[in-house]
């Protein structure tokens, strides 16, 4: 018997596949999962992990074959289990055609698998216009380090997203849903509902929840699937869900870090979780205990987020090898940079605010926030070109000015004329729009289902109804 | 005086959210820990230096359960924004490596 089924009274089972539904769970730890018995099957879609782009643009990070794979996996388990499937930040943003998207790929499924299944989806995203009131009256409030918000800057977004509590998940299970497929929601909302709705304690179905998050990375063994959460009046259990894994007190605890600024106090819509006094205890070689965490109950507020467009860029990708050069790059780059500044406004007549050129040396000291490393210099330098302007045909147009310069600037004037490594013809490479995050705010609300939007599917033609 | 990294066990960095960076320190067991717990290399002052960030916005927390030890600060240029070359911030702790502890 494993640990997690010693009887510990009221228990709610979540089984977590993964750390974002795309990224796959192996069938035999799917498997495993199954024979738990687990009360209802979470996952998180989405993240702004990955930056602005994807709320920006509105495009899902995983690709819809990854995404349909493990969607297909879990409704199947879900079909033969009888339990609630939950999938949160639907298309990775979780706008509202994330979650459109999700549920043409549940549909898919239902019809190729002969499945049927009732569907709620929740959406929440949110437009600039239904925000201006709240704006005005002083129901958004800015979180550290962003300052107030403005309508400009509200208008200025492609996309608003509210992160969804599990009130309005917990609701769409209340009222028959088989399958919860949401808009942007809190990754922790997605995994602690069913736990929550049933009365669980907020502590450890809080806890659990951020635990589990990210799938199995709170294990030894973070590519072999995700684990099982087992909560009850005290606590938690965490297992992995692959035999051939382990939860260490070690790897829960430490997984509380994660990308985390404050590891021990989590804000959470409606809540503050404080896992500051909480317990972690081997229960076997692979299954953790963890008890005395609390949440602490606050004003219930939704985080905003948006993201607005930000330019283009055209980038350029050269390299250097010659070690005369590369023992004063520093001096090479700086008149390089001076050069291409000076043509940009004389020969293209580009004005010096109207762009934006970064060189980037990639082996030297792209990446470090600190002046110039003295010596030695380095063997190979990759230089990134980057330019941002208003239109990608202005950034090309740019980059294309750069290009002969970075081929052949000498270190010495009167040096014969040399030449650098290009990888590429043609040298530019569009990256096409660019975006932004702009807020950083939250929204105070009366009501945690007040932004919330609800729509239902019923997928299986032959019975509409059965699953309700 | 020894480096960070010739003392301490793993850093590592990352992104949480899109406007801070956390770096975690595990510094491997309680004397490693008590020692960096205490050096002003780890000081708000000493990152804000490295980094660029006023030190009265950086975030302490020490771990003694684990033995790690962790800065959160806002980040000096948004995740993906103009100028940002580590969108996840996973290589933002390296050029606290060579930090020399006293």
């Amino acid at each position: 018997m494993v640990a997690s089924q010693v009887s510990r009274g009221r228990v709610c089972r979540v089984l977590v596949p993964s750390g974002v539904l795309g990224s796959g769970c192996p069938e035999e730890a799917m498997a495993r999962g199954e024979r738990l018995s687990p009360d209802c099957i979470a996952v998180d879609g989405g993240s702004t992990d990955s930056g602005p782009y994807y709320l920006g643009a509105g495009r899902s990070k995983m690709t819809r074959p990854a995404t349909k794979r493990d969607l297909r996996q879990l409704m199947l388990a879900r079909d033969r289990l009888g339990v609630p499937l939950l999938v949160g930040s639907c298309g990775t943003s979780g706008t509202d055609a994330g979650v459109d998207w999700m549920a043409e790929i549940a549909a898919e499924i239902a019809a190729e698998e002969g499945l049927t299944a009732r569907v709620a989806l929740v959406y929440s995203e949110l437009s600039a216009e239904a925000l201006r009131a709240p704006l005005a009256a002083g129901t958004i409030t800015p979180l550290a380090p962003a300052g107030p918000l403005d309508a400009a800057t509200l208008g200025s977004c492609d996309h608003i997203v509210g992160l969804l509590g599990y009130e309005p998940l917990a609701k769409a299970i209340g009222e028959g849903a088989d399958i919860v497929l949401s808009g942007r929601t809190t990754d922790t909302a997605v995994l602690a509902a069913v736990p929550l709705m049933r009365g669980l304690p907020a502590g450890p179905s809080w806890h659990a929840a951020k635990t589990a998050e990210c799938g199995g990375l709170c294990t030894t063994h973070s590519r072999r699937g995700g684990v099982m959460l087992s909560i009850d009046d005290h606590g938690f259990d965490i297992e992995p869900l692959h035999i051939d894994n382990q939860c260490t007190p070690f790897s829960v605890s430490a997984h509380l870090l994660y990308e985390n600024a404050d590891p021990f106090r989590l804000k959470e819509p409606g809540v503050t979780l404080d896992a500051t006094s909480a317990t972690y205890r081997a229960l076997d070689e692979r299954c953790v205990r963890v008890e005395g965490s609390v949440a602490e109950p606050n004003g219930y507020t939704m985080k905003l987020e948006g993201a607005g467009p930000a330019g283009f860029r055209t980038m350029v990708f050269s390299a250097i090898a010659d070690p005369r050069v590369l023992a004063r790059i520093g001096i090479w780059l700086a008149n390089v940079e001076l050069h291409l500044r000076g043509g940009i406004r004389e020969v293209l007549g580009v004005a010096d605010d109207a762009y934006r050129l970064e060189l980037r040396p990639y082996g030297w000291n792209a990446l470090d926030p600190r002046p110039a490393p003295a010596p030695p210099p380095p063997l190979e330098v990759g230089l990134m070109t980057l330019v941002t302007a208003d239109t990608q045909e202005l950034a090309t147009e740019i980059a294309k000015y750069c290009n002969p310069v970075l081929l052949h600037f000498p270190l010495d004037p009167n040096d014969p004329l040399p030449s650098f490594a290009f990888p590429f013809s043609p040298a530019e490479v569009e990256l096409g729009a660019q975006y932004e995050f702009r807020l950083n705010h939250v929204i105070a609300l009366d009501d945690p289902l007040t932004l919330a939007r609800f729509r239902w599917l019923n997928l299986g033609a032959e019975a509409p109804d059965a699953a309700a | 005086m020894p480096r960070l990294d010739e003392i301490a066990d793993y850093v590592r960095s990352k992104n949480a959210g899109p406007f801070w960076v956390t770096i975690d320190i595990f510094c491997g067991d309680a004397d490693r820990f008590d020692r960096l717990r205490e050096t002003a290399a780890l000081s708000p002052e000493a990152i804000g230096a490295i980094y660029g960030v006023d030190p009265g916005k950086v975030l302490r927390f020490d771990a003694p359960l684990i033995n790690v030890i962790k800065i959160s600060f806002p980040r000096p240029i948004a995740q993906g924004g103009a100028g940002d070359v580590d969108s996840h911030a996973g290589q933002m702790f390296v050029a606290l490596l060579s930090a020399e502890i006293g």
